[in-house]
């Protein structure tokens, strides 16, 4: 099943490039199939959202493109995900550059036990030798970027755990950009998070498309309608539905995403 | 009818609160009986050696001398060799064990580091004795000596006897009891990582060494330091397994081929003789300086979390 983006009335989205091309992607966890058959463009600079029921594969889908997978063995992806003209699938892809241009914020905030500083810092000294007044410039690019600097810049030397939830999150954000991707990938990132937290999130999402590429998994429907240009809706690891947001939550073209958008499952 | 199934159950969980406590005072009534029967045990070495008894080197139950050097610095000389064998040697098991070994050999693994931990120290020292310490004479320290020995500096501690017995055997064998301890401890709180956290590490491209080194070992270096103390506290008490190899000479030397001597092979070997208080009594305040010594290390490893914890930023 191949997904031709029809534009609707979002005049930004108009002449957008691919920034990822999934072809016939078919996921295992050891025998059982995860996905089957996927095909999707996922436009540049845009924010795609996954939805769907739990256990459709929309996280598997979002673990593919960084392959996150690999670090489990008996998982195992076939097909083809092209991003800058190579097969990032391929054994043979370098694992480290894929990182470093596929950001990805989990579920939960995951800052790691070190200073706030550190926190931005560890990914980009994987990537580059700065010197101190560089690093210095870019840990405060990357706070101002996630809006988190003014409520940071006092302190970026206490650990990063002594933040609170919604910071957090934003640190991770935060750091996910440092190391400039040009994709982000985000994973249900306001699950944990309080109503204000979480709509600054979503404020934060809708500065960075400028930006970035990012695909958004999440299981509320009324956060992929609200940061999303488009959607893709998922269901027992097939894509069913990919179109604009502004249109599938009006006028889905499947009988199964309308059973799910109005709530009659899911 | 309700009012007395309450009271009832008042009364069970006074007692039950009351029968604990008793248990945990008991332990601090251990300890403070150990601490003064040791010092009323020392007191005739205490008062007329005093405290030259840590500086003495010379110990010779005939003429009535009693330094208490020689078994000290053989002491911390053999847990130094075997702690910087084996905190490598059980992080790098742990690792292996945690992050990259396949599933299948998962358990087996496992299972075979813990068994090493269940086997008698007994055991340890009559292997060490009959087998490992003439192979290591024959071909390992003449090897050494050639080698590392020639060097400057560091070759001086590579010279002496190659006969298989001594410090450097003795540090050797320590390591070897002490890896299971701390590598199954190590791999226990690596565990306790959450996976989300190491992804993403391993999200920004970090490799596994990356991860280990600066997200996992932080997360859990309360643990690890911990079993790093279990190991240490094994390497400055063993007694049988180190009185087999050391070769118990009061010897203080830098050379490690050199045999020396343990305070617990001292006490080992000793006990029995000491017909002479004063023999009697300086064996006990070598007790009392393992004690001490002991507590020394415990002290130091939570200043040094401490410390660690400051570093890196208070958590509000």
């Amino acid at each position: 099943m191949s997904f031709q983006v029809s534009l609707g009335n979002d005049a930004s989205a108009v002449a957008n490039a691919t920034k990822l091309k999934i072809n016939g992607l078919n996921f295992f966890y050891g025998s059982f199939q995860g996905l089957r058959n996927i095909s999707l463009d996922i436009p540049e600079k845009q924010v795609t959202a996954f939805i769907g029921p739990s256990g459709c594969g929309k996280s598997t889908l979002l673990r593919v493109l960084n392959r996150m997978y690999s670090l489990y063995p008996g998982q195992r992806a076939e097909g083809e995900v092209m991003f800058n003209g190579e097969n990032i699938l391929d054994p043979k892809y370098d694992l480290n550059a894929l990182r470093g241009s596929v950001g990805m914020v989990f579920q939960k905030p995951t800052p790691f036990p070190m200073s706030i500083y550190d926190n931005i810092a560890f990914g980009v000294r994987l990537y580059e030798k700065l010197n101190k007044s560089d690093m210095d410039d870019r840990v405060e690019w990357a706070l101002k970027k996630a809006a988190l600097w003014t409520e940071t810049k006092e302190k970026l030397n206490q650990s990063g755990l002594s933040l609170s939830g919604g910071q957090q999150q934003r640190l991770c954000i935060a750091r996910g950009i440092a190391v400039k991707p040009e994709i982000l990938l985000l994973d249900e990132p306001t699950s944990a998070l309080d109503p204000i937290s979480t709509a600054r999130i979503e404020e934060l999402v809708s500065e960075l498309r400028t930006d970035y590429t990012i695909v958004i998994v999440t299981h509320n429907m009324q956060q992929a309608a609200r940061v999303s240009q488009f959607t893709a809706y998922m269901y027992l690891g097939e894509l069913i539905e990919f179109t604009p947001t502004a249109q599938i939550f009006v006028k889905p073209q499947d009988k199964r995403t309308e059973d799910y958008i109005t709530g009659r499952f899911g | 009818m309700d009012a007395t199934s309450t009271r009832t159950f008042a009364r069970q969980d006074a007692i039950f609160a009351r029968s604990t406590q008793f248990f945990a005072v008991l332990v601090l009534v251990t300890l403070l009986a150990i601490i003064i029967s040791l010092i009323h045990g020392a007191w005739p070495t205490l008062t007329k050696v005093g405290p030259k008894f840590l500086v003495d080197g010379s110990w010779d139950p005939v003429r009535s001398l009693f330094g208490g050097l020689a078994p000290l610095w053989g002491t911390l000389i053999t847990a130094t060799i075997a702690m910087v064998i084996a905190v490598p040697v059980s992080f790098g098991i742990a690792i292996f064990l945690t992050e990259m070994c396949p599933p299948v050999l998962k358990r087996p693994l496992g299972t075979a580091v813990e068994l090493l931990a269940a086997i008698p120290s007994i055991i340890y020292g009559m292997w060490g004795l009959f087998i490992f310490a003439p192979l290591f004479g024959e071909y390992v320290q003449p090897f050494l000596a050639a080698t590392i020995g020639k060097l400057p500096f560091i070759g001086v501690l590579f010279q002496g006897p190659t006969i298989g017995i001594g410090v450097l055997t003795a540090g050797i064998i320590l390591s070897v009891m002490v890896i299971p301890f701390t590598a199954s401890v190590m791999r226990d709180v690596f565990e306790t990582t959450p996976p989300i956290l190491k992804e993403s590490a391993y999200g920004l491209g970090a490799t596994t060494w990356e991860v280990v080194w600066n997200v996992v070992l932080p997360y859990t270096k309360t643990g690890v330091v911990g079993g790093v103390m279990l190991g240490l506290g094994r390497a400055l008490g063993e007694t049988m397994a180190v009185t087999f190899v050391i070769g118990n000479a009061y010897n203080i030397s830098l050379a490690l081929f050199e045999p020396g001597n343990s305070i617990a092979s001292s006490l080992a070997n000793e006990f029995n003789e000491a017909s002479d208080p004063l023999h009697m009594s300086a064996l006990i305040a070598l007790g009392l300086v393992l004690f001490l010594l002991t507590f020394c290390v415990l002290a130091a490893s939570r200043w040094m979390l401490s410390s660690l914890a400051k570093r890196e930023g208070k958590r509000t």
